[in-house]
């Protein structure tokens, strides 16, 4: 079994650590991580629950193959009702803090309630206590796990941290560990504040003893090893450039958003592209990138570790952002960078290095600062009311909304609101580019027409990573489809979101279904654990976690018309690239998915698909 | 032909896949704080450094064993800790220079690298080649080879 079979429940408002043998029935319908995690929100809070009240739960859970041998076998999830969203939330992050939940011996940790006072939970295997975190209280995420560390006088334990974004839950506020890896969406990070949790330290030695058959697993995870490694993406591309190697690529489509989604296409895209990121300063003769790194157990390794230019404005008097750290994913790239229009590589890592320190997700803080921009540019937003000039394409306006938001000053407080609030305060809710409150991610929908249907039906929101057509409309993989059209779209989405699910339940990065499809998971989980995970199952069980999900959302008062894009991507057509002319089909496809999935005019699942999903 | 482990930290990606693998092949379960091999993270540099046991032809944990626990396998020219033997005392943890042998407190004896006999999953499981398992009078054959390659002299047709 790949399942440590243990879950650790901690209600905050009772101060109290109770171990629980996991259900084992929903582990055989529901996998892991994202999927069983789901399964124990849905089935223990009222789907209206405000999500910053203590009665709102927040689950962190590992799946069946996280901390083992299997490539990208680090992951975990952060299950909840999103701040931001007001859906079901569940954001992936990778590092090592999950393989240690899992060498500490629990699957996951539920938390309930609220704490009257600031706390972090520790565990050391089977211990697990609540400790005082008032000394933690307003340190950012970086300064938690190095004190944690000190404290316990162990640099050996994994740290999970919300900085002063959580706390002060600013809505788009998330989880980091292993100082920059992040449950990173939803405002996952807003939830944990409101809990009064700071962080989740753990140590574990017990290790992973359970795989079924052993032997057959290590011949499973290698034979997918060296599907990895000879494939181009996750050989070459993906180690040399990171996600970044994306910039060019998306912008010469006509599919990159730019400045708040009024463009698809960035001037200065190859500036703010991984190709730049090799390139020598002019300043110190050194590149940005210093080399890549892996989270654990990764064979792909896309991490970017950089160096920020000393010499930059914004950290010129700031010798701590000097040090190497992690450096630029292209999604990030992308929101700080051409959402606002802004070609400064050194501001974007400056602002990439805030939003980690301080806990908050680049991409809708980014998209944020683009929709801010744009009603300062149509004088929705006059200077006094931003406190300063923030036309886009400013680096500088740039790096000090961020630092305002992570410090909550001034109008970094209304930026904290994320956009969709931002832009409804103010009047004009049809500049927020986001769906079910949640910003886009760089891809523009216009140019990649999958992406619309996509977004508008995820169910935590808009989001790259709940149906990356992107690798069938862009890249072939695993067949060449036309980005321009909506033909067979419906169709396409429901195979990557229910595929994804069992990615994510699994407990392995999404990244390896670059040369991964499911039939190369399927051995290394049908090796871990017991019972069948035959590829018909696992199909079943990635469609069951969609649909489940979905219920959820419907319950929490979600509707058809919450699967809807911004007016903008719909009427206003693209004015350059191959998209030129073109605005989203969502209209189009929208119907047709829903008969696809087996759902209703209204987007409620059948009776006769909840039957045949056993839900 | 002696081989032994080749460490070229560039290429490391911090992965811990060689920890993994370890662990497993002397414990049985995939649990990094069993492995006899770490991977330092200095993070501050951007770099990544896999270390282990040496061993030493003179070995200083084997000399300062008081029961002869820590045997030469001649096959492979690894320290080997016999646990049977191995009384817990830690003596060999304070000789060692390097720090690469260690007590397990939950068994009471030590641990170091035995190179897995001959065939170390560390380097196995390496997928980018930072661990090696190369002629032991050979290491620098690959830094030597791309010296070699950058010397500039132009090939001359006989």
């Amino acid at each position: 079994m790949g399942w440590n079979r243990k879950v650790l429940r901690v209600n905050l408002s009772a101060g109290t650590c109770t171990p629980e043998p996991l259900n084992m029935a929903w582990a055989n319908d529901y996998l892991g991580s994202r999927g069983l995690a789901s399964k124990y929100l849905i089935s223990e809070i009222d789907p209206k629950v405000d999500p910053l009240s203590p009665d709102n739960k927040m689950i962190m859970a590992t799946g069946p193959l996280t901390g083992t041998m299997a490539s990208t076998g680090g992951r975990y999830t952060v299950v909840t009702k999103g701040a931001l969203t007001n859906a079901i939330a569940c954001s992936n992050s990778g590092g090592f803090f999950g393989a240690e939940m899992k060498f500490a011996g629990w699957d996951m940790i539920i938390f309930e309630g609220k704490s009257p006072k600031p706390v972090y939970l520790y565990v050391e295997n089977d211990k697990a206590e609540l400790r005082d975190a008032a000394h933690l209280w307003g340190k950012t995420c970086w300064e938690a796990e190095e004190t944690i560390k000190r404290q316990h006088q162990d640099p050996l334990i994994r740290v999970s941290s919300i900085g002063g974004a959580g706390e002060n839950q600013v809505m788009f506020a998330c989880i980091v560990n292993d100082l920059h890896r992040a449950a990173g969406r939803s405002g996952v990070g807003a939830v944990m504040g409101s809990k009064n949790l700071k962080a989740v330290a753990i140590r574990g030695t017990k290790g992973v003893s359970g795989i079924k058959d052993f032997p057959a697993f290590l011949a499973a995870t290698n034979a997918a090893k060296k599907v990895l490694a000879d494939n181009a993406v996750t050989g070459q591309g993906l180690p040399k450039y990171g996600t970044q190697v994306l910039m060019n690529v998306i912008n010469e489509m006509g599919a990159l958003p730019t400045r708040n989604h009024r463009d698809v296409q960035f001037e200065e895209a190859g500036k703010i592209s991984a190709e730049a990121m090799h390139e020598k300063r002019p300043s110190d003769g050194k590149a940005q990138l210093v080399t890549n790194a892996a989270c654990f157990g990764c064979t792909i390794a896309c991490g970017r570790i950089s160096k920020i230019d000393e010499t930059h404005f914004s950290v010129k008097n700031s010798p701590k952002y000097w040090g190497a750290s992690g450096g630029l994913e292209y999604e990030a790239a992308w929101a700080l960078g051409a959402a606002n229009g802004v070609g400064d590589l050194e501001a974007l890592q400056y602002a990439n290095l805030l939003c980690n320190e301080h806990g908050m997700d680049p991409i809708s803080f980014g998209a944020t600062v683009g929709a801010a921009m744009e009603m300062y540019e149509t004088g929705i937003l006059s200077k006094e009311q931003i406190g300063l000039d923030a036309p886009f394409g400013s680096a500088e306006a740039l790096c000090q909304l961020v630092e305002m938001t992570a410090h909550g000053k001034g109008f970094g407080k209304e930026l904290g609101l994320g956009s969709a609030r931002l832009c409804a305060k103010y009047g004009h809710p049809e500049l927020s580019m986001s769906v079910k409150g949640q910003e886009f991610p760089a891809y523009d929908s216009r140019g990649i027409q999958g992406m619309g249907l996509a977004y508008a039906t995820s169910n935590r929101g808009a989001c790259h990573l709940r149906g990356y057509t992107v690798a069938s409309e862009v890249l072939g993989i695993p067949v060449k489809t036309d980005p321009l059209t909506t033909d067979g779209k419906p169709e396409l989405v429901k195979a990557f979101q229910d595929a994804t699910g069992i990615f994510d339940s699994a407990g392995i990065c999404v990244f390896t279904s670059f040369a991964w499809t499911l039939a190369d998971v399927q051995p290394q989980l049908q090796a871990a654990c017991e019972g069948d995970w035959s590829m018909d199952k696992l199909n079943l069980v990635g469609e069951r976690i969609w649909n489940m999900e979905r219920q959820f959302n419907l319950a929490a008062g979600l509707s058809a018309k919450d699967d809807d894009l911004p007016p903008r991507l719909k009427t206003e057509p693209a004015k350059t690239g191959p998209a030129k002319g073109l605005v989203n089909g969502l209209d189009k496809m929208k119907p047709e998915y829903y008969k696809v999935r087996g759902w209703d005019s209204a987007g409620v699942p059948e009776q006769a698909t909840l039957q045949r999903l056993g839900l | 032909m002696q081989k032994s482990l080749h460490i070229d930290p560039a290429k490391c990606t911090g992965c811990l896949q060689c920890e993994m693998a370890c662990s497993y092949e002397h414990t049985g379960a995939i649990n990094p704080s069993k492995s006899r091999i770490k991977v330092f993270d200095f993070e501050h540099e951007g770099r990544k450094v896999p270390y282990t046991c040496t061993q030493c032809a003179d070995a200083w944990c084997m000399n300062a064993c008081p029961v002869d626990a820590i045997v030469l396998d001649a096959a492979t020219g690894a320290k080997v800790v016999k646990e049977a033997i191995c009384v817990g005392c830690k003596v060999c943890t304070i000789a060692c220079p390097f720090g690469t042998v260690n007590y397990m407190a939950d068994v009471g004896k030590v641990q170091k690298c035995d190179l897995c006999g001959g065939s170390p999953k560390c380097a196995e499981a390496c997928p980018t080649a930072a661990i090696t398992y190369v002629d032991a009078d050979w290491t620098g054959l690959d830094r030597m080879r791309a010296w070699a390659a950058k010397a500039n002299t132009a090939a001359v047709a006989a």
